[in-house]
């Protein structure tokens, strides 16, 4: 009897092709779109498209599976994703730190509620069409190499994805690129070949954050305080809106007239004050992560040299990886990087293999 | 097996000999039936004939009958025609706890727009309302009650009388949402004493698209649509003639068929609850045993999601519902239940089962085998499911 496989359908163009690639390999394929939030929740306007999650984005998919021969569900996820998420994204930001919800929602929710969703409907396998190469390693363990496609490449958000996990899921597209996964869907005349797609925050319909976090803490009758606005050096500059509102290395809307340009150096909430530098002082040679997951296993040796990215689109940087603890790294990079930004994600690789990742402390 | 289709209450296959009844008002007799030449009269002929039947079998006069497009529709005339009539002396109005979204949404648009005062008649553990309660809340400022002839979640069938004239004390309108009874039960309106009544085609083996409402003589509303003088300037627009047509037809074999139907399908409804608590622990009705439309059986699977054994069972090719779905087609928590004080867990675990026409005992003993496996395998994963 063939493999069934639940794929999740979100996005652009990307799952359809997984979908459809699955199909013709022979799996028995279930589509599923994660509902995952409510416009009343998120001050989106029901009336208006464009985004994941809208009634347009499904039909879309309902239509791509009904051509492939593959039944298509909506699961409703959006108050599981609003508790795990959406939570642990505003307080982020309230603690100074700058999130990245999509590793948050891969670990709470697709290899986690999902999953187990797909398990529930009895297969035997979850996909998805992220740009990355699941691989099991001689050593029985799986492990995440980078998509072919360099400009695609997505290991970094799964790098909090678990082992058990892995052994379940398939990404067929790690393999391909992304001008080939277009190629396939004009060729199938799947209705999403075209589908511009969106590589920002999916519950943030307008792409701005400080809009929905206002809105988030007024509907819960909270607000944002100002503060001061200083200078590394001391000197009071202006006032900040709130410290939510800056992120390290921002440059635009400190609403400041200074002869040379100031960036975000730091957030303090303790204190309620936003810390401004010019460019250079934003360079630092080493960062902390925490909560590491070591994708490829416990490392042989407690320092090792490594390709470290600190962000989603940056270019891997040398670097040496030292193990505080099994929980902890520390990361000295061999040329200084700009805007180490706490709560960000860290990851690092040997080879374009993933080796493991954590959370920028 | 062959595709095992329990979802009647969602909607039902048009019967062929409606199909046929309807096919010459598509190709021969088209015409407007507004129009003053022959095509047009054929048409006429054909509408005016429909509003006779039924109104024959709701008992009621032709004239008091207005066809619309359906259930939503009739509702939506029915709330929003009276209140925003009677506003200027009447800002209050009344609506069950477990009504159709067709009923609460006009009634919350109300609220918000038209600042009128809305109420909510609860429910209780069986999901039936109490004309005391209702007597507690209606004043000589309600325009309009509007409360469910037969529900469409749990099938349960409310005391329309005692509660109508609960209403009809204090002057107030009453109305009833009777899509879900009309032809699985005797629907008289004069015997049930209500001034306005929903009805629609589609779950009675007739066409989606065409419903009616009646409104008793004598009863002024608003209109929601303006544009022509069809239906008395009440609903206008060109009316769906074939649609009508069919729609009187299945109400006409409805009624022949209705003791027949409900005899057999409470029969198996009881055969089927029977076997199904003997052979499945922790199952929890939801449906009232009596008092409901016997089609209607809603059952909570404790320790399992709803939504999964929708999904299951649809990937063994039987169909079933759970709640009520959404324009993206997901599963929301069901209203309905939670206002009988169901709690929230129960709720998401249910299962809305509507059996129909088609519905054999094969049927349900293919269902019966399939189930538990099914229902073993969520509880086998369930996190909190203590009873494995």
């Amino acid at each position: 009897m063939s493999k069934k496989v639940l794929v999740a359908m979100s996005g652009g163009v990307d799952s359809s092709v997984a979908a459809l690639i699955l199909k013709e390999q022979g799996y028995e394929v279930i589509g599923a779109h994660m509902k995952l939030w409510d416009y009343v929740d998120v001050g989106a306007d029901f009336y208006k498209d464009g985004r994941c999650c809208t009634i347009d984005s499904i039909t879309d998919w309902r239509l791509v599976c009904d051509a492939i021969n593959a039944p298509f569900y909506v699961l409703n996820m959006s108050a599981h994703f609003r508790d795990t998420v959406i939570e642990n994204f505003v307080s982020e930001y309230k603690d100074g730190r700058t999130p990245n919800p999509c590793v948050q929602c891969n670990s709470d929710v697709k290899w986690n509620t999902f999953l187990k969703k797909a398990k529930e409907l009895g297969c035997d396998y979850m996909a998805t069409g992220h740009y990355a190469i699941i691989e099991k390693m001689a050593t029985g363990r799986f492990t995440i190499r980078k998509g072919v496609d360099g400009t695609r490449d997505q290991s970094y958000v799964l790098w909090g994805v678990s082992q058990e996990a892995l052994s379940k899921t398939l990404m067929p597209l790690g393999t391909l690129l992304k001008k080939e996964v277009r190629e396939i869907a004009r060729k199938h005349k799947l209705r999403t070949a075209e589908k511009a797609e969106s590589r920002e925050i999916c519950f943030i319909v307008d792409d701005n954050y400080r809009r929905f976090l206002t809105e988030y803490e007024q509907k819960r009758n909270r607000e944002f305080k100002e503060g001061e606005l200083l200078h590394e050096d001391g000197r009071l500059l202006g006032k900040h809106k709130g410290t939510p509102f800056y992120t390290i290395g921002q440059r635009k809307g400190l609403g400041l007239t200074y002869p040379v340009p100031l960036y975000v150096k730091e957030i303090d909430v303790k204190n309620n004050k936003v810390i401004v530098s010019e460019n250079d002082s934003l360079f630092k040679d080493r960062l902390t992560a925490k909560e590491i997951n070591w994708v490829g296993g416990k490392p042989q040796s407690k320092e090792f040299s490594a390709e470290v990215k600190i962000r989603y689109l940056h270019e891997p940087a040398d670097s040496t990886v030292l193990c505080l603890s099994d929980n902890k790294v520390e990361i000295k990079f061999k040329d200084m990087q700009r805007a180490i930004t706490p709560g960000q994600s860290v990851v690092w690789y040997q080879n374009d293999c993933l080796l493991g990742g954590g959370y920028i402390v | 097996m062959e595709h095992i289709y329990l979802d009647h209450n969602a909607t039902t296959p048009v019967d062929k000999e409606v199909l046929e009844a309807m096919l010459p008002y598509l190709t021969d007799k088209y015409g407007n039936a507004s129009s003053v030449h022959q095509a047009g009269r054929d048409a006429k002929v054909g509408l005016e004939n429909s509003r006779e039947t039924i109104a024959n079998i709701i008992n009621c006069q032709p004239q008091e009958l207005f066809f619309t497009s359906g259930g939503t529709e009739s509702d939506n005339i029915a709330i929003m025609g009276t209140a925003l009539r009677l506003k200027s002396r009447k800002n209050h109005l009344v609506v069950g706890a477990a009504e159709h979204h067709a009923i609460f949404e006009p009634a919350e648009f109300l609220h918000q727009s038209e600042n009128l005062e809305l109420t909510m008649l609860g429910v209780n553990g069986e999901g039936f309302h109490s004309a005391e309660e209702l007597k507690k809340i209606v004043t000589e400022k309600t325009s309009i009650v509007s409360l469910m002839h037969a529900n469409n979640e749990t099938g349960a069938i409310q005391d329309i009388k005692s509660l109508a004239s609960v209403a009809h004390e204090k002057k107030a309108l009453f109305h009833t949402d009777a899509v879900q009874s009309i032809g699985k039960i005797k629907v008289d309106v004069k015997e049930i004493d209500v001034d306005m009544l929903s009805l629609t085609g589609h779950k009675i083996y007739g066409p989606k698209g065409a419903g009616a409402l009646f409104i008793r003589e004598g009863i002024k509303i608003s209109p929601l649509f303006y544009g022509g003088s069809h239906e008395k300037k009440r609903r206008p627009g060109t009316e769906n003639v074939a649609g009508i047509v069919g729609l009187a037809k299945a109400l006409e074999i409805a009624e022949t068929k209705r003791d027949d139907d409900f005899n057999r399908l409470n029969k198996l409804a009881d055969f089927f609850i029977d076997k199904l608590v003997r052979l499945l622990p922790d199952v929890h009705m939801n449906s009232p045993r009596k008092n409901r439309i016997p089609q209607t059986v809603n059952v909570s699977f404790i320790g399992c999601e709803g939504e999964s054994i929708v999904l299951s069972l649809d990937l063994k090719n039987i169909s079933v519902s759970s709640g009520s779905a959404c324009t993206s087609g997901a599963v929301e928590p069901s209203h309905v239940l939670t206002a009988m004080g169901i709690p929230a867990i129960t709720a998401q675990s249910s299962i809305r089962f509507s059996m129909g026409r088609s519905t054999t005992k094969e049927q349900i003993e293919y269902l019966l085998n399939e189930l538990p496996p099914i229902i073993n395998r969520l509880r086998e994963m369930s996190p909190v499911y203590s009873n494995k």
